[in-house]
């Protein structure tokens, strides 16, 4: 892999997170929350982890794959698929609306490019992710699949068949990432389901685990990038990669409050301020 | 006319079986994925020959459905085997949104449907799948009524592109369907008759056959539809035979809510209003019993069959 330029990727990320807050500020509805937690990581990969082609196709043969499972923090993707130039930025102004390709959750079904497989039920991503690495195996295809899921998600029964799976197949062209943000929409995931021990979980059903600061770029790319290292190996990988819920916009951080809220005029023009624009907003 | 000896029986699962085996040959994109019902299924032959496309799962359902869904980005044509029950209420929200809502070409093949399963008794017995499954936007639904067609519907499906529900049962049972083309969505008209129509699908299209055989003896004249695609269901050849009998019977091994009957209904309602009566579980779970014993315990024998085309002709103006 070569060199990441962090200047134009922190750059992206401003932007993203400008286009995220607008999003959901436009329709007052959406999840600011997650999305702002995961952007470096939806930047990462799409500005330079994947290898992927935004004239893009279904079968996505030749090229590496990712998966949100969590499909709430749809605003990121949105924004990160508009400006890895899937769909023009001006669709953006569209989300949650009525007759747009950008629906509330994730969805095939008004063909939006980037999107393979709808989700907001959660719990199913994983599996999917790892069909769709199965199928890579059986096509001779070797880029890799990625998959995200939220911490809260962890609570959902399919996500630990689909782990128990992974591993007995050796299905290792996959890397999950977990959102580690420690909140979900009731309070703290301590407070409304603990997942006691995660990282000794995941390595008990078989699984190489990874830790790193999703929030900071370098250090979640050099995981990332270890990642990919330990594939075809035996084993799939799993990155916990610890956020905070509402990074960048600080009243925002740190608190489930923000996980489906939608700013008011005030807010917004706060959150605003505190997010250099880039690039041109949508 | 052509008489349904029904001497030989075999299961309708053989017939997928069979055919998943066939279609292994024929496609190498075809893939298999079983939850730890390997033997039950009759998968073993495609899992012995090609090993590479067979995916075993183990008891977790829910995983091998979205797994299926993600199997076809990449081409590939998946086929789940489990129970009817764990292929369909186990599993419906990852087959709405996964598979269903996200338009993927899976294929849903689910045995051990319906009361005829036996012993096992009623947590296994589904009778809401055809409700659940034709309730999908976008779902195709088939319910073949022995061996042979079971086998030709799994060969229909590969060809079939978008997802789609396959349904069929345990017991071994009268193959009726031997040189009988097999279209989806095209209803197979069995019997002429001018006096009623008969609508059936799965196992009870041999105790309508049986039925049809009675009533003839007591001079009413029944034509028996094979009516085994649920969805898209065939219209036309509903028409044409109500408008022809001026009444129906609908003949299914599922609750009558949400069933064959419930869609016959439908089509009557809107665009030919005519008497029906239906053949189906009345708001009940089954139980443990044998096949035979529990379709006559439950009001899905011939002879409930002859009731109620008595009756709905009775009915007619």
């Amino acid at each position: 892999m070569s060199q990441p330029d962090l200047s134009k990727l922190k750059k992206l990320c401003s932007q993203i997170r400008r286009d995220i807050v607008r999003q959901v500020y436009n329709c007052q509805s959406g999840h600011p929350g997650g999305s702002l937690g995961c952007t470096e990581f939806m930047v990462a990969l799409y500005f330079h982890v994947m290898k992927h082609d935004p004239s893009f196709n279904m079968d996505g043969k030749g090229e590496d794959l990712f998966f949100l499972s969590n499909g709430h923090i749809s605003p990121v993707w949105y924004a990160t698929l508009a400006r890895a130039g899937y769909f023009k930025t001006s669709e953006l102004a569209t989300f949650r609306q009525i007759n747009s390709r950008l629906q509330g959750h994730p969805a095939t079904h008004e063909h939006l490019p980037g999107i393979r497989v709808a989700s907001g039920s959660l719990g199913q991503g994983l599996s999917v992710a790892i069909g769709a690495a199965l199928a890579k195996k059986l096509n001779k295809d070797e880029r890799t699949v990625y998959v995200l899921m939220g911490d809260g998600e962890q609570q959902e029964g399919q996500v630990w068949e689909a782990s128990m799976f992974a591993a007995h197949n050796k299905v290792d062209n996959l890397i999950a990432t977990i959102d580690y943000n420690g909140q979900q929409i009731d309070g703290p995931v301590d407070q409304v389901l603990s997942l006691k021990n995660l990282k000794a979980k995941w390595e008990a059903f078989g699984w190489t685990v990874l830790e790193c600061n999703g929030n900071n770029l370098e250090e979640l790319i050099a995981t990332l990038e270890k990642a990919k290292s330990l594939l075809g190996n035996g084993n799939p990988v799993m990155n916990l990669m610890r956020t905070t819920m509402g990074f960048g916009v600080d009243f925002m951080m740190g608190s489930h409050k923000w996980h489906g809220v939608a700013p008011n005029e005030e807010e917004f023009k706060k959150a605003m301020a505190q997010l250099e624009e880039t690039m041109g907003d949508f | 006319m052509i008489k349904f000896t029904s001497t030989e029986k075999k299961e309708t699962r053989s017939g997928f079986g069979a055919g998943l085996h066939e279609l292994g040959k024929q496609n190498p994109n075809v893939v298999a994925l079983c939850a730890d019902l390997l033997g039950s299924l009759k998968m073993d032959a495609f899992k012995k020959d090609f090993p590479d496309r067979f995916i075993q799962v183990g008891i977790a359902e829910a995983n091998m459905m979205s797994l299926a869904a993600g199997l076809t980005i990449g081409g590939k044509i998946p086929f789940t085997g489990t129970f009817a029950n764990f292929s369909t209420g186990r599993v419906y929200d990852q087959i709405r949104q996964s598979i269903a809502y996200s338009g993927k070409n899976v294929k849903i093949c689910a045995s051990h449907a319906g009361l005829t399963l036996g012993e096992d008794g009623a947590t296994h017995q589904i009778l809401e799948d055809i409700g659940m499954m034709k309730m999908l936007p976008g779902m195709t639904v088939i319910v073949p009524c022995d061996y042979e067609q079971t086998r030709q519907a799994t060969l229909a499906l590969v060809s079939h592109i978008g997802p789609a529900y396959l349904r069929f049962g345990r017991p071994a049972w009268p193959i009726l369907t031997t040189g009988r083309p097999f279209t989806i969505g095209k209803a197979d008209r069995m019997v002429e008759g001018k006096d009623v129509s008969i609508f059936a699908c799965g196992h009870m299209v041999w105790q309508a056959i049986e039925a049809e055989s009675i009533l003839a003896e007591k001079g009413i004249n029944a034509e028996v539809i094979n009516l085994h695609t649920i969805k898209p269901l065939d219209v036309e050849s509903i028409l044409n035979s109500v408008q022809k009998t001026g009444c129906a019977v609908t003949c299914e091994e599922h609750q009558i809510n949400g069933g064959l009957g419930d869609s016959v209904a439908q089509v009557l309602g809107q665009f030919h209003p005519a008497p029906i009566e239906m053949v189906a579980v009345k708001d009940s779970f089954g139980e443990s019993g044998k096949p035979l014993d529990l379709l006559k315990k439950y009001g899905l024998s011939p002879e409930n069959i002859v009731k109620a085309a008595e009756k709905v002709i009775s009915r007619k103006k």
